[in-house]
C-alpha cells in the first residue's frame, strides 16, 4: 500500500469495515479476508477513478460483495453455504427477525467496533490475546506491528491471533455487548486494551511518524462512546481524561520537521488547552467520587503536568506520591521506571537511578522507554560511558524512526 | 443452538464418600442445577463417573489390541464427571458452567462440539 491516501483511508476505515463486516458474516476470518480484498481493489481502481466520497462505505460494500461470491462458489462447504443463505436472507428481506434483533441492537449501542471490541476483549480469551486481536482487527495493525508491540516474537504473536479467532468461532462466541450484569467485568478488559490501542498510536511501532494519530484518535473515539454508555464508570472517565490529557500534547510532542520533544523541553502554548479542559473536568469528577483505580491515577498525574507553566514548576512531589498510589495498585515493573524518572526530577538524577534499580532486574531489558530513561538520569548524573550504553540498547530496541533520530542525537551530544 | 461438554474436575486422590454431610450437600445442589437445565431445555446428557483408576485405555495396531490399566492422561488432574448441554452461545453456556461450578463446588471445563 504505497499510495499515502489508501494506507490513511485504510488506517481510518479499516477497523470499522471489519467491525461491520463481521457482523453481516458471522466469521471473523471471512471479514477480515473479504476486507483486505476490497483493499486490494481499490489499490487498483482509486488511482483511475478517485476515492470515492465515501471510502469506508466503499470498501463495505466491495467486501461484502466479494464476500457473497466466494460464499456462493464455497457452497459446496455446508457451513459456508449457510452462511450465505443467511446473508441472501439478510439482505433481502429486512423484515427478517435477525435484521429486527440487530436494529434492536444499534439502538443499544450504534456502534459495530463496540460489538468488536467486547467480542475482541471475551474473557473466554487470555489477557494477551484480548489485545492482539483488537489491535489487528479494530486496530488495523499488521501481525509484525503487534508482534513488536508485545516484545514477541512475530511467530508467537501470529499464533496466538489465530488461536484466539478460532477459539471464538469454535465456541460459537456472540456479536453483543454484554448485558448489564456482565458489563463491569467486562468493561475492565476494554478499558485496557483501549489504552494500549492508544500507546500503539502515541509512539507508532514501525513507523517514520511519531504519532499514528488515527489510533490514538480511535482510543479516544471508542473509550468517549463508552463513557457515553457507562456515565457512572470511573474507570472509563478516568481513561478518557489520561488519553485527552496525553493527546492534548501531540503538536509539541514534535518539531515542524517531524523531530521529537521531551516532555521538558515542550512548548507548551502548542498543548491543546480544550482536550486539557475537558481532562481536568473528568478527573475533578473522578477525585468526587473517590474510587481510585490505574487509570484516574495516571490522568491525575496527566493533570499534574497539566497545570505546570513549565518543566521546573512541575509538583513533582506530588507526581512520586500518585505513582507510590498506582503502585499500589498495579505493581510492576514498567510504573515503577516512571515513578523512577519523577524521582529524578524531584530528588534529582542520583536518587533517580537509585529508584530505577529497584526495578527488578531483567524485567525491562527489551523495554526501550527503560534504557532511554536510565541513559538520560547517566547522563545528567555524569556518568558518560553508562549513558552511552544505555542510549545505544535504547536505539537498537527501538521501532520508530523520529524516536531513534532522538536517540542519536541525545548520545551523539554527551561530552566526556 | 450449540453443543458444549461441561466437565468437572478434581485431584487424581479425590475419593468420595456420599455418605458424608458435604457429599450430600454437593449432591443436593447438582440435582437442583440438573432439574434447572432439564426445565430450560438445555439438558443433552450428563453423569458422574467413577474414579479414574477405574479406566482402562484401548489401543489398536492393525489387527492387534492393547490394553492398559489406568487413565491415558497421567495427570494429577482428573474428569470427574459431565455434562453435555445445548445452549446458544458461549456466553450462555459460561453462564451454565458458572452455576454447575457453584453447584459441584469444583472447576468446570467448556468446550464445545464440533459441527
Amino acid at each position: 500500500m504505497n499510495d499515502p491516501s489508501l494506507a490513511a483511508v485504510f488506517q481510518h476505515e479499516a477497523g470499522r469495515c471489519t467491525a461491520t463486516l463481521i457482523r453481516i458474516l458471522g466469521d471473523i476470518d471471512l471479514a477480515e479476508d473479504a476486507v483486505a480484498e476490497a483493499f486490494v481493489i481499490a489499490a487498483e481502481k482509486w488511482p483511475v477513478t478517485g476515492i470515492p466520497p465515501n471510502p469506508g462505505g466503499w470498501i463495505t460494500t466491495t467486501a461484502r460483495n466479494r464476500a457473497i461470491d466466494w460464499l456462493r462458489r464455497e457452497s459446496t462447504r455446508t457451513d459456508r453455504h449457510i452462511a450465505a443463505h443467511r446473508l441472501n436472507e439478510t439482505m433481502d428481506y429486512d423484515e427478517s427477525p435477525e435484521m429486527q434483533a440487530l436494529d434492536a441492537f444499534v439502538d443499544v449501542v450504534p456502534d459495530d467496533q463496540l460489538r468488536l471490541m467486547f467480542l475482541c476483549c471475551h474473557p473466554a480469551l487470555s489477557a494477551d490475546a484480548r489485545v492482539a486481536l483488537t489491535l489487528r482487527l479494530l486496530g488495523g495493525l499488521s501481525t509484525p506491528e503487534i508482534a513488536r508491540s508485545f516484545l514477541i516474537p512475530e511467530a508467537t504473536m501470529a499464533q496466538r491471533i489465530v488461536r484466539a479467532k478460532h477459539k471464538l468461532r469454535d465456541n460459537h462466541a456472540p456479536y453483543r455487548v454484554p448485558s448489564a450484569a456482565e458489563l463491569p467485568d467486562r468493561l475492565r478488559a476494554v478499558l485496557a486494551v483501549i489504552y494500549l490501542v492508544f500507546t500503539a498510536g502515541h509512539t507508532a511501532p514501525e513507523s517514520d511518524e511519531l504519532v499514528r494519530a488515527d489510533l490514538s484518535e480511535e482510543a479516544i473515539r471508542l473509550t468517549r462512546v463508552l463513557v457515553g454508555l457507562m456515565p457512572d464508570e470511573p474507570e472509563a472517565a478516568g481513561l478518557l481524561a489520561l488519553l485527552l490529557l496525553t493527546d492534548a500534547r501531540r503538536r509539541a510532542r514534535t518539531t515542524a520537521d517531524g523531530e521529537l520533544v521531551p516532555l521538558r523541553d515542550q512548548d507548551r502554548g502548542l498543548w491543546d488547552r480544550d482536550l486539557i479542559a475537558e481532562g481536568h473536568a473528568l478527573v475533578r469528577a473522578c477525585l468526587r467520587r473517590n474510587q481510585p483505580g490505574q487509570y484516574q491515577i495516571q490522568a491525575a498525574i496527566a493533570a499534574v503536568h497539566a497545570d505546570a507553566a513549565n518543566a521546573e514548576a512541575t509538583d513533582w512531589a506530588q507526581i512520586v506520591a500518585l505513582y507510590d498510589q498506582l503502585y499500589m495498585l498495579r505493581p510492576n515493573g514498567v510504573v515503577a521506571m516512571n515513578r523512577a524518572i519523577a524521582v529524578g526530577e524531584h530528588d534529582g538524577p542520583v536518587a533517580g537511578l537509585a529508584a530505577l534499580g529497584e526495578v527488578e532486574a531483567g524485567q525491562l531489558d527489551e523495554y526501550q522507554p527503560f534504557h532511554a530513561a536510565s541513559a538520560d538520569l547517566f547522563a545528567r548524573a555524569g556518568d558518560v560511558d553508562s549513558a552511552r550504553f544505555e542510549y545505544d540498547r535504547a536505539i537498537e530496541l527501538t521501532e520508530n524512526e523520529v524516536e531513534r533520530r532522538f536517540l542519536i542525537r541525545k548520545r551523539s551530544r554527551l561530552t566526556g | 443452538m450449540a453443543q458444549y461438554l461441561l466437565s468437572v474436575w478434581h485431584d487424581d486422590t479425590y475419593e468420595v464418600d456420599f455418605s458424608s454431610d458435604e457429599m450430600k450437600r454437593v449432591v443436593a445442589q447438582v440435582d437442583d442445577f440438573n432439574n434447572e437445565l432439564r426445565a430450560s431445555g438445555s439438558w443433552v446428557f450428563a453423569g458422574g463417573l467413577h474414579p479414574a483408576t477405574s479406566a482402562t485405555v484401548v489401543r489398536t495396531v492393525g489387527d492387534e489390541v492393547s490394553m492398559t490399566d489406568g487413565p491415558y492422561a497421567e495427570s494429577k488432574e482428573q474428569m470427574g464427571g459431565f455434562w453435555v448441554i445445548e445452549a446458544p452461545d458461549l456466553d450462555a453456556a459460561l453462564d451454565w458452567a458458572r452455576r454447575g461450578a457453584a453447584a459441584c463446588e469444583g472447576p468446570v471445563e467448556v468446550r464445545p462440539f464440533e459441527g
